[in-house]
């Protein structure tokens, strides 16, 4: 319709005019002026009604009226701007970090895998009941594909690094050797090239690789001839067959650059027993989890009677993928959603007390409205309006406040650690996304608009006209705003303790006893691999000379190199016997270190017996051991283990070691495990191409690292030199350290929220009590109450609300602690200096709270009060 | 609505004749609202009274319908006024409704007649 329409007013005009044109007509046939005057109005009946039909004349009234009560409720909120703005920044607050946090664990937890059918696709690997779960050995993945009938495919990875030859020089890089059928099982495609060929998975086999995307795009410039040409990767030609897709990506292979097929093992990884390969399988139609787990524990039985692998009990482990991936993050992702939603529950129900009180100042405009003649259904309508509106407006900025709030929270996560995140990528607004906001803004409609109208509906119009509020009703709904102050005081004592203890595990987590000084440590990877390193004794010079050349620069106190810096995993284990001990088969699985004889001092290591490693132990002397604490008092209780003599199998050579000295322990595992038993074993005798060079700086240690950068490189260009940081920051950048610092963070800012918000609606309610009894404070005071009575009046009323809160709140913080006690380091569920301090801190907040409501009702002076009425 | 007379022998106009009475009554020229509503009195010999929300709505749906078209202009006594004047369609429309109602009229004349006879 783009006629113009006729306005309203146009009409009114005509009307007039008609009246005066009879009302002429009317005088010149006679009749007198007033006469004329009444005749005509009366001849036309109800000018009103006559306009009122002419303006409903193209409307749908319903539509109109909508349309008019949205317009109206607009002009109300806006005249209350206090109101609104608090409504709809508490909401948004609310909603902002629940959907935030949503995003997270739909990306985590919801989002299938990127892989074909990602359900079926299992986690396979070694396990026992004593030892858990740990990769698996070539030899046992190859039987174990031969024999099962569980499995479309079987596959193994294993993770390992090169070094690129560039035109600027040696690059360490991550790659991954895999399987020949690895990308078909996961139902991946090359987007360039081609996959692997059944040969290639040979032993022997042509060293073929498939690029990453990203380095296929940063490595390459995305150039699409790049299939077919060759890399040199650890002095080896690789002739690159393909390129993976954009989308694809493996959590446990971190950024792996190159795809390599299994095609050499070493000496090590053709043992049964050297456990280095991460199986992955598709499940056949039809088959389940738990009979594929049964065949392969049997397998796994079979395979132990067979080789006469001692000690394990071996069962297995299948274990879907997905489990894998997410599992370490899941708990965390639920503690930090159900945190979100008890603050949202507090937004709610403090926007809704808002709306009531509200609704409550409205009581008198209400009532008129309702004497004029607007009905009640038209009167509740209004308030539904109002309550879309403030829900609306709030979800829209709570949408706003999550999408900054998912970049933000993203971008905290580390950029190693997010490479084992795959899903972090897909947090976003999505489908999921968007109807969990759907959601809530539904809920808090709903609540917004139902709450309002049925506080109208249950009261009589007469009642709102007169002031007095007496009646049943208003009692009702005074004690329902009480009970929800009750509410968030209790919620936010929920989040307050879970906050405190999280916030304890935390500082508990960075303050547990490392064994060494973590301070003033620089650290950097070297790599030195390829043919100048080839043979026996080759590597032993290049230590020495950076152990030396090192150690003499200005700054340094001391240095050492180690296969493996401390605090990062209990990985890289070493099964063990005690010379002259029986061989029970018992499973002595160690903590296995290689060092240079400067590290264990560099580290700041506690020596208690014996010695450290001199340069003297070299390949030409026997072997020698330091181990830590916890494997004497394991192994050697109430014994010297000076003297005594360790075996294993040392590169797939058997090998004995005479223990020299004991160390403290030094936490060589992750900061929330427990201190497993360790050996260290001189470098000189045991060569490691990949290690770590340790550094004790006398400044600080961030300032040194250029210069040790520049050191490595000048003994030798072609060294892969990577991943230079102090040992503060490789210790803050831990999983374990980065989860809990995360949940502490986060909890502790919604617990920061809840309290503010709960405080906030204790504060209204008192306030509001106070102002609705003003006269019967000033009779009261009248009769002779003192002041200090009428404060003391106030305080309690407040107190038993805040003590209602408190009492609900530990109740329910002793039950969320239980449901959170996986993410808890050094304290308990029930922790009481957590809980008294929570409880002194809401205490003392909610005395700030009615202090000032309480000031006001004391300096009440009767003589106004009572004259008021 | 009342009016001072006694309104029994006067008629609420039937659903749909008050357009073709507009219709009508503007073949002799432009008119406003009050003219119109006296002409139709006038010459029904004060049978029908026109309900003038009715008809000022009725004007308003002519016009919407471009039969007619409307323009505000002096009256003779010199007073602002909307005159109303019949557009070629409305014309058509005059001719058109004019045929159905003697069709109706003369059909309803024979089964009322027929029965008198």
């Amino acid at each position: 319709m783009f006629r113009r329409q006729r306005n309203a007013k146009d009409f009114a005009a005509e009307i007039e005019a008609h009246l005066a044109l009879e009302e002429d007509e009317l005088k010149s046939e006679g009749v007198s002026d007033d006469e004329a005057h009444r005749r005509a109005r009366c001849d036309f009946g109800s000018v009103s009604a006559a306009r009122e039909r002419f303006y409903l004349k193209d409307r749908i009234p319903w539509l109109d009226s909508l349309a008019r009560d949205v317009k109206f409720s607009i002009r109300q909120l806006f005249r209350n701007p206090g109101f609104t703005a608090a409504a709809v920044a508490v909401l948004a607050l609310g909603m902002g970090a629940s959907l935030a946090i949503f995003a997270f664990v739909d990306a985590a937890l919801l989002e299938p895998l990127p892989y074909a059918n990602p359900g079926r696709l299992m986690s396979v690997n070694e396990s026992s009941s004593s030892a858990g779960r740990w990769p698996l050995s070539y030899p046992d993945y190859i039987d174990w594909q031969r024999m099962n009938q569980s499995f479309r495919s079987l596959e193994a990875h294993s993770g390992t690094g090169f070094l690129l030859r560039t035109p600027s020089g040696a690059e360490p890089v991550q790659a991954e050797r895999v399987s020949g059928g690895f990308f078909q099982t996961l139902g991946v495609h090359p987007m360039l090239g081609r996959d692997f060929l059944p040969g290639e998975n040979r032993l022997g086999g042509p060293n073929v690789t498939l690029l990453s995307y990203g380095a296929w795009l940063h490595r390459f410039d995305g150039r699409k001839d790049v299939v077919g040409r060759t890399v040199d990767l650890d002095d080896n030609a690789y002739t690159v067959i393909g390129v993976l897709p954009r989308t694809f990506n493996f959590a446990l292979s971190g950024n792996a650059e190159f795809w390599v097929p299994i095609n050499a093992l070493s000496t090590h990884e053709k043992k049964r027993t050297f456990y280095a390969f991460e199986g992955v399988g598709r499940l056949r139609d039809g088959i389940g989890v738990k009979t594929a787990q049964a065949e392969i524990a049997g397998i796994a039985r079979k395979l132990e009677r067979l080789y006469a692998i001692p000690g394990r009990e071996l069962n297995g482990s299948v274990i879907p993928l997905s489990e894998i991936i997410v599992g370490d993050v899941r708990p965390v992702l639920l503690t930090l959603l159900g945190g979100a939603v008890l603050l949202l529950m507090i937004s709610c129900v403090n926007v809704v007390s808002l709306v009531l009180v509200r609704s409550e100042s409205r009581r008198r405009e209400i009532a008129v409205r309702g004497a004029l003649g607007a009905t009640r259904v038209r009167l509740v309508r209004q308030f539904v309006t109002e309550g879309l509106l403030v829900a609306s407006g709030g979800s829209v900025a709570g949408a706003m406040v999550a999408s900054v709030a998912m970049r933000l929270l993203g971008g905290m996560v580390p950029k190693d650690m997010a490479d084992n995140m795959p899903f972090l990528e897909g947090v976003r607004l999505n489908a999921h996304t968007a109807a969990f906001a759907a959601g809530i803004a539904l809920m808090a409609a709903v609540l917004f608009a139902a709450i309002p109208a049925l506080r109208l509906l249950s009261q009589s119009v007469r009642d709102g006209l007169s002031d007095g509020d007496r009646g049943a009703a208003g009692r009702l709904w005074r004690r329902l705003g009480s009970n929800m102050v009750v509410l968030e005081l209790a919620v936010s004592v929920i989040l307050l303790v879970a906050a405190g203890l999280l916030g304890r595990s935390f500082y508990r987590l960075l303050h547990v006893s490392l064994g060494f000084d973590p301070g003033h440590l620089a650290t950097l990877q070297v790599m030195a691999s390829g043919n100048s390193y080839q043979g026996a004794g080759k590597t032993t010079g290049l230590y020495r000379e950076i152990e030396r050349r090192v150690s003499s620069l200005p700054g340094v106190q001391s240095a050492g190199l180690t296969s493996l810096l401390p605090a990062e995993c209990d990985c890289a284990t070493d099964n063990i016997r005690i010379v002259g001990r029986p061989d029970n088969g018992e499973h002595n699985e160690v903590d296995e270190r290689h060092v240079s004889p400067g590290y264990l001092h560099a580290l700041g290591a506690s020596l208690l017996r014996g010695r450290y490693f001199s340069q003297a132990d070299d390949a030409s002397h026997p072997g020698v051991a330091v181990i830590n604490e916890a494997l004497a008092q394991w192994y050697f209780p109430g014994q010297d283990p000076i003297g005594q003599k360790i075996a294993n199998d040392e590169g797939g050579v058997a090998s004995v070691w005479e223990i020299v000295g004991v160390i403290g322990d030094v936490r060589e595992g992750p900061l929330d495990g427990d201190i497993s038993p360790a050996e260290y074993f001189p470098i000189n005798q045991a060569r490691q191409d990949s290690f770590t060079l340790v550094v004790r700086t006398a400044q600080d240690p961030a300032a040194l690292l250029p210069l040790l950068v520049d050191t490595v490189r000048q003994i030798d260009p072609d060294l892969g030199v990577s991943d230079e940081t102090t040992m503060d920051a490789k210790i803050d950048g831990t999983q374990a350290a980065l989860l809990h610092r995360f949940a502490a963070w986060l909890v502790g800012g919604f617990a920061a929220s809840a309290l503010l918000l709960g405080i906030v609606g204790l504060y209204g309610v008192i306030a509001w009590s106070v102002s609705r009894r003003t006269r019967e404070i000033g009779v009261r005071m009248a009769l002779g109450a003192q002041r200090a009575s009428v404060h003391r009046m106030v305080l309690g009323e407040a107190a038993v609300l805040a003590l209602a809160g408190i009492v609900i709140g530990c109740a329910g913080a002793l039950a969320a602690g239980r449901m959170m006690q996986g993410l808890l380091f050094g304290v308990r569920a029930w922790d009481p200096p957590t809980l008294a301090a929570v409880c002194i801190v809401l205490g003392a907040a909610a005395l700030l709270a009615s202090y000032l409501p309480a000031r006001r009702a004391a300096s009440v002076n009767p003589v106004d009060a009572l004259r008021a009425e | 609505m009342t009016t001072q007379k006694n309104s029994d022998d006067r008629i609420a106009l039937l659903q749909g004749t008050l357009d073709l009475l507009i219709l009508k009554t503007l073949v002799l020229g432009p008119r406003h609202g009050q003219g119109i509503a006296r002409q139709i009195r006038r010459q029904s010999e004060e049978v029908f009274f026109v309900d003038h929300g009715s008809l000022y709505l009725a004007l308003q749906r002519l016009e919407d319908r471009k039969w007619i078209a409307a323009k505000w202009g002096v009256s003779e006594n010199n007073r602002k006024a909307r005159f109303y004047s019949l557009t070629a369609r409305g014309r058509g429309q005059l001719t058109e409704k004019t045929g159905e109602w003697q069709r109706l009229s003369r059909a309803m004349g024979l089964i009322l007649g027929g029965e008198e006879a």
